[in-house]
C-alpha cells in the first residue's frame, strides 16, 4: 500500500512542522556506558546529532600525577575496563620505554596470553551486548558464559576477575601459575564452541542480518581521516594492525592473520570481532606453547622492580630500595615518549612527560574510542533511530577510555 | 624512525622549526605557533610525508616556562608507517594569547581532540567548528589540568547532602587528611603540610 | 552469615520496624518482586552482567531481574559505577522519579563512597545526593557480594528497617594473622 502522503504538497498542510528533538539520555538502556546522544529528528530520520560524552570523566590523567608511576596500573585497569590488561601491558610497554628495559621472554609471551584473553573477553562482551540489544538475549548469555571462563583463568592468574592491576613495569606482578597452560588450552576450546553456537543462532536470522548489513556504513578514506583504529578502521577494509604494522612483544614471532571486513557496516564490524576473536585463540595457544615454564618474569633492573620480599626483610640493600621505590616511585628518566598497543577498540596510546622523578610529570591517555565515538555522529546522521541501537553498539564505545 | 621527517621540515620550513630531538626514538619537531597549521597541511600533502592519520592531540602544562602550554601533536602515516610529534608552545602566565589555529580541517578526526585540549588544558583553536567543552559540563570554571588547578577542588552541579538532612551519618573519612598526603604528591602552589 | 542475623526487634514506633501482619505481608510481596532500574556508568556494570548470567544467576532467583529502564515503573535502583559530578544531576533525577515505595543500592566503592577518585570530577559517593539503602563495596564487587547486598536489603524490606547497610566480608581475611600483644591492663 502506497503511503498517504505521497501526493501532498508540504505547502497545502500549512502545519508548522519543526523538527522534534529527542534525548537518548545518560542512561539509556542500550547505550554501553554513559553516553548522550541529542537528535534532531524528522520522522524516523535522524538530521542532526550532537553525541555528548564526559558522563564518566574520572579525571584519570589528573589521578596520576598524585601518585608515582606503578601508582598508575590501578587506574589504567579502569580505562578499558572490558579488557584491562591490554591497559596494564600498553602502560608497562611505555614505561618500560622510557626507562629502556626489555622485560625478559617469558614476561612477554606470559603478557601476550594475558592481553589476548582480556582481548577475547573484550570482543565477547561487545558482540554479546550487541546481540542483547536488538533483542537476542540468549547469545549475550552464552557470551558471557564464555567470558567468565576467559575471567576463571585470569582470575586464577592475577587473582581479580576484573580489574587485575597485575602489570607491573620491568614485568609482572606475579609468574604464571602451573595451571596456566592447561586452563588456557581447556577453556580455549570451550570459549570458541559457545561462539560458534552463539553465531548459529545469530548469523542465518534475517531479522538480525538486515539491521546490520548495510547500516552505519562508513568507508576507508572517512575512517582514516576520522581517526579511526582497530576493528572499527579494519571492518572498512584498511589493513592496519599496530601488532602487524609495528609488532611489540612477541607478536611477530606468533602466526595469526588480521581479517579485514569488505564493506564497514555495523555486519561487518561485528563479524571482525568474532573472528579476531578465533585469531586471539590462536595467539595464545601458540604462546602456551612457547612460553617457558621457568625463567624469571621480571627484569632484572633494581631501579624499577621491586626485591623479592626475603630480601626487604634480611638485606638493607632490598629494604632501601624497597623504600625508594615505594616511597619515591621509580625514577624514570626526564623526557616525553609516545608508545602505543593494539587495544581492545584499536591504537591505544601512552604519552608520557617525565620529569626524572618518581611521581609522573603528565600522563596522557590517546584513548582509541574518543576517535571512534567522533565519528558516530557521521555514522547516524541521515540513519533511521533504530539504527543508533546497532551501530553504536558495533563502535564499542567504552565509557572509561572514551572519558578518562 | 623517521628523521628523514625531521629533515625535511627542516629544510622546508627553516626558522619556524624550533628544535627536533628524537628521544627514545620518538621523532619530534618543535614549531612555532603561527606556522603550526602550514606544517600540518604539509605533512599531510606532500606526497613523500602522506601523514595520514591524526593519532593525538594534548596540551601539556609547564608553569615555569614562558609560554607555558605546550600543544602536542602526534601524526601516523598509513602508507609510509611512520609516525612524528609535533609541539608548539602558547600561552603565557596567565594563559593569555593561549591559541593555536585549528587543523580540524585538515583531519576531521582532530575535532574532538582540540575540544577535549581545550576543555582540559584551555588552549583556544581558532577556526574550530563548535569549540565547546567536551568532557565537564558547561557550568565547570577553570581548566582542570592546569597545574595550578587542585585535583580535589569539586565543582558539584548537585549540592551535596547534609547530614541532617540524611540521618546518617554521610562522612567517609580518607585514609589521609589534607595535610599528611603523600610525600610524593605534587603540590605546585602549597608546599607539602601547609593547607 | 554476619549481616543477615536478626537483630532484636523493638517494639517502639519510631523505629519503623514491621509490626503488624499486613505489614509483613507486604514486606515479604515486596522483597521478592524488585523492579530493578539499573543506572549503569563504569566497569561495576561488567560485574552486573555477570552477576545476572547463568553462573551467578544473582537476580532471577530474587526476583528481582526484571529491569524497568523507567524511573516510572521500578523500584530499586542500581546505581553501578562512577558517578561523575556531571552525572549527579541525570542520577538525582531519575531518584526523583521513582515512585514510593523505593530503595537504591550502591553498587561498588565508586558509587559508595567515591573510590579512589578522590578529585575534581567524582562524586564522593550517592549518598551525597540520594539517600542510599545498601552499600556493595568491591571494585568492582564479586557478584557473589552482591548477592549478599541484595539478601541484606531484602532482609531490610521485610523488616521495614530504613537504616542503611553495608555488606561486609563474610571473614576478614587478615583476623588472626596478626597478634597484636596487649597488656593486661588495656579493655580491648
Amino acid at each position: 500500500m502506497e503511503p498517504i502522503d505521497l501526493d501532498l504538497d508540504e505547502n497545502e498542510l500549512e502545519l508548522p512542522s519543526e523538527p522534534m528533538h529527542l534525548n537518548m539520555g545518560p542512561s539509556h538502556p542500550a547505550m554501553h556506558g554513559t553516553v548522550r546522544i541529542v537528535l534532531e529528528l524528522s520522522g524516523e530520520t535522524i538530521v542532526k546529532s550532537d553525541v555528548q560524552i564526559g558522563y564518566l570523566h574520572r579525571g584519570f590523567e589528573k589521578m596520576c600525577e598524585r601518585g608515582t608511576w606503578g601508582q598508575v596500573f590501578p587506574y589504567v585497569d579502569r580505562l578499558n575496563y572490558v579488557s584491562p590488561m591490554l591497559n596494564n601491558v600498553g602502560y608497562a610497554l611505555a614505561v618500560e620505554k622510557m626507562c629502556e628495559i626489555q622485560v625478559p621472554d617469558r614476561c612477554q609471551w606470559y603478557r601476550m596470553i594475558l592481553g589476548e584473553l582480556a582481548r577475547m573477553s573484550d570482543h565477547l562482551t561487545c558482540t554479546g551486548a550487541m546481540a542483547m540489544e536488538l533483542g537476542a538475549f540468549t547469545p549475550f548469555l552464552w557470551y558471557i558464559k564464555a567470558r567468565e571462563m576467559i575471567w576463571d583463568i585470569l582470575e586464577e592468574e592475577t587473582g581479580a576477575r576484573l580489574t587485575h592491576s597485575f602489570g607491573r613495569i620491568g614485568g609482572m606482578a606475579n609468574p604464571p601459575t602451573p595451571a596456566l597452560k592447561e586452563m588456557c588450552k581447556n577453556s580455549i576450546k570451550a570459549v570458541l564452541s559457545l561462539v560458534e553456537e552463539g553465531e548459529g543462532m545469530l548469523l542465518k536470522n534475517r531479522i538480525f542480518l538486515d539491521r546490520l548489513e548495510g547500516v552505519g556504513i562508513i568507508s576507508g578514506a572517512d575512517a582514516i581521516a576520522l581517526s579511526w583504529t582497530g576493528p572499527c578502521l579494519r571492518a572498512s577494509g584498511v589493513a592496519y594492525d599496530v601488532r602487524k604494522s609495528h609488532p611489540y612483544l612477541k607478536y611477530d614471532e606468533v602466526d595469526f592473520d588480521m581479517p579485514l571486513g569488505k564493506n564497514g557496516d555495523n555486519l561487518d564490524r561485528f563479524l571482525i570481532r568474532l573472528a579476531e576473536l578465533r585469531q586471539s585463540a590462536r595467539i595464545i595457544l601458540q604462546a602456551c606453547d612457547r612460553m617457558a615454564d621457568e625463567g624469571p618474569v621480571n627484569c632484572d633492573d633494581p631501579r624499577v622492580v621491586l626485591p623479592p620480599k626475603s630480601e626487604v626483610y634480611t638485606t638493607i640493600e632490598g629494604t632501601i630500595q624497597h623504600f625508594k621505590l615505594i616511597m619515591e616511585g621509580a625514577k624514570v628518566p626526564a623526557g616525553e615518549c609516545y608508545s602505543y598497543t593494539e587495544g581492545g577498540n584499536g591504537e591505544l596510546g601512552f604519552y608520557l612527560v617525565s620529569d626524572g622523578t618518581g611521581t609522573p610529570y603528565r600522563v596522557r591517555i590517546r584513548p582509541p574510542c574518543f576517535a571512534i565515538t567522533g565519528g558516530l555522529s557521521k555514522l547516524i546522521n541521515g540513519a533511521m533511530l533504530s539504527d543508533i541501537v546497532p551501530t553504536f553498539g558495533s563502535l564499542n564505545m567504552i565509557g572509561g577510555e572514551c572519558d578518562h | 624512525m623517521s628523521e628523514r621527517v625531521l629533515e625535511v621540515l627542516k629544510a622546508k620550513f627553516g626558522d619556524a622549526v624550533l628544535k627536533t630531538h628524537s628521544q627514545f626514538g620518538d621523532d619530534t619537531a618543535i614549531v612555532d605557533a603561527k606556522s603550526w597549521k602550514a606544517v600540518c597541511r604539509f605533512l599531510r600533502d606532500d606526497p613523500q610525508m602522506s601523514f595520514d592519520m591524526f593519532t593525538d592531540l594534548c596540551g601539556v602544562d609547564y608553569p615555569d616556562r614562558n609560554p607555558r602550554i605546550e600543544v602536542v601533536l602526534h601524526l601516523y602515516s598509513t602508507q609510509r608507517r611512520h609516525r612524528v610529534r609535533l609541539k608548539c608552545a602558547v600561552g603565557d602566565e596567565d594563559m593569555g594569547g593561549c591559541e593555536v589555529d585549528s587543523i580540524c580541517d585538515l583531519w576531521v578526526g582532530a575535532n574532538w581532540f582540540e575540544r577535549e585540549a581545550y576543555d582540559l588544558v584551555g588552549v583556544t583553536f581558532k577556526g574550530h567548528p563548535d569549540l565547546r567543552r567536551i568532557l565537564m559540563y558547561p557550568e565547570f570554571e577553570g581548566h582542570p589540568l592546569l597545574k595550578d588547578y587542585p585535583a580535589d577542588r569539586a565543582q558539584p552541579l548537585v549540592p551535596y547532602r547534609t547530614e541532617a538532612e540524611a540521618g546518617v551519618p554521610l562522612e567517609k573519612l580518607a585514609p589521609f587528611a589534607h595535610d599528611e598526603g603523600m610525600p610524593f604528591g605534587r603540590h605546585p602552589t602549597r608546599e607539602h603540610g601547609e593547607n | 552469615m554476619g549481616e543477615l542475623k536478626q537483630v532484636t526487634l523493638d517494639a517502639s514506633e519510631s523505629s519503623g520496624f514491621a509490626t503488624t501482619k499486613l505489614d509483613a505481608l507486604l514486606g515479604w510481596a515486596r522483597k521478592w518482586s524488585l523492579f530493578k532500574y539499573p543506572f549503569v556508568t563504569a566497569c561495576c556494570g561488567m560485574e552486573f552482567m555477570s552477576l545476572t548470567s547463568p553462573r551467578f544467576d544473582g537476580t532471577a532467583r530474587f526476583g528481582a531481574e526484571a529491569p524497568r529502564f523507567s524511573p516510572r515503573q521500578s523500584d530499586l535502583l542500581w546505581v553501578v559505577g562512577t558517578i561523575s559530578q556531571r552525572q549527579a544531576p541525570v542520577l538525582k533525577r531519575i531518584y526523583e522519579q521513582m515512585m514510593e515505595p523505593k530503595w537504591v543500592l550502591a553498587f561498588g566503592t565508586c558509587a559508595s563512597c567515591g573510590g579512589f577518585y578522590d578529585n575534581y570530577t567524582t562524586v564522593p559517593g550517592i549518598d551525597k545526593i540520594i539517600p542510599c539503602d545498601v552499600y556493595v563495596p568491591g571494585c568492582p564487587p564479586r557478584p557473589e557480594a552482591v548477592i549478599d547486598g541484595l539478601m541484606l536489603l531484602q532482609d531490610k524490606i521485610a523488616r521495614g528497617d530504613k537504616t542503611p547497610g553495608i555488606v561486609k566480608p563474610h571473614e576478614d581475611p587478615a583476623a588472626g594473622v596478626v597478634k597484636l600483644r596487649r597488656s593486661k591492663d588495656s579493655e580491648r
